[in-house]
């Protein structure tokens, strides 16, 4: 019964058919700031291992990251960061079990965008 | 074959498997970063861009450097776990397995060269 016409199977319909919503949108983009962070992760490292082993290797990478390319990624990083942090929690609410109604998850990842944006600026004034 | 019910025939062969610990301990460290990032964010991102004395002297106190340590111990922990789910959604085959071990290589890598450079800042 299993075996019958195994691999010919219609698929249900994927991504492509669907338009852009606040639920599948937020999602891919905890995924993708996610797995980007992992450029800063390695900078940051750098800067640390580069303050670890002397001045010459700290000014190298000191200067790469204060750069106007550094400050920028280090721009979009706080922005991600905040993003993805908020979205980790928002998985923790709807890990017991709340928060789940399409209504209030919609809503939940509207305030977690505008959430992130007011922490990345207020993180930009600040430091 | 015949002596198997269909319910028993299906068990098992689902896509997961397992998974059940793996998002235990995203869970797990999802939570200590929750707390660690925000700390970090603002300790690292105020000595960012300071001279190599002042950057020195500030990880020479404890918490600036303690919340680092444990940001790169758990942040690469949880790093580790995250893209081994990005790589087994989108990576099939010997190329995943490969995929899987050099990230999990280069993540506690980083893991060890960021806490090894606190060390020594610190000490």
């Amino acid at each position: 019964m299993a075996d019958v016409n195994r691999g010919n199977r219609p698929l249900s319909p994927h991504l492509t058919i669907y338009r852009p919503q606040w639920t599948s949108m937020t999602s891919i983009f905890t995924r993708i700031t996610g797995n980007a962070l992992f450029v800063t992760a390695l900078l940051i490292v750098w800067w640390f291992v580069a303050a670890a082993t002397g001045p010459d290797a700290f000014a190298t990478a000191d200067g790469f990251i204060t750069s106007w390319f550094g400050d920028l990624i280090m721009f979009f990083s706080v922005a991600g960061i905040w993003y993805h942090t908020l979205a980790g929690i928002r998985h923790l609410i709807w890990d017991s079990g709340r928060m789940l109604d399409v209504d209030k998850s919609e809503t939940f990842g509207q305030a977690m965008v505008l959430i992130a944006v007011l922490l990345t600026i207020f993180t930009v004034i600040v430091l | 074959m015949a002596y198997l019910t269909d319910r028993k025939r299906a068990a098992g062969l689902g896509s997961a498997k397992s998974g059940t610990q793996h998002h235990w301990h995203m869970v797990i460290s999802s939570v200590a970063l929750v707390g660690l990032i925000p700390c970090f964010i603002f300790t690292f991102g105020s000595i960012y861009g300071a001279p190599y004395e002042d950057v020195l002297a500030y990880y020479q106190r404890p918490l600036p450097a303690i919340v680092a340590l444990l940001t790169f111990a758990v942040g690469f922990v949880h790093f580790r776990g995250g893209v081994q789910t990005l790589i087994e959604d989108y990576v099939h085959g010997t190329a995943k397995k490969v995929a899987i071990i050099a990230m999990i290589c280069l993540s506690y890598t980083a893991a060890a060269a960021g806490v090894f450079a606190v060390a020594g800042l610190a000490l």
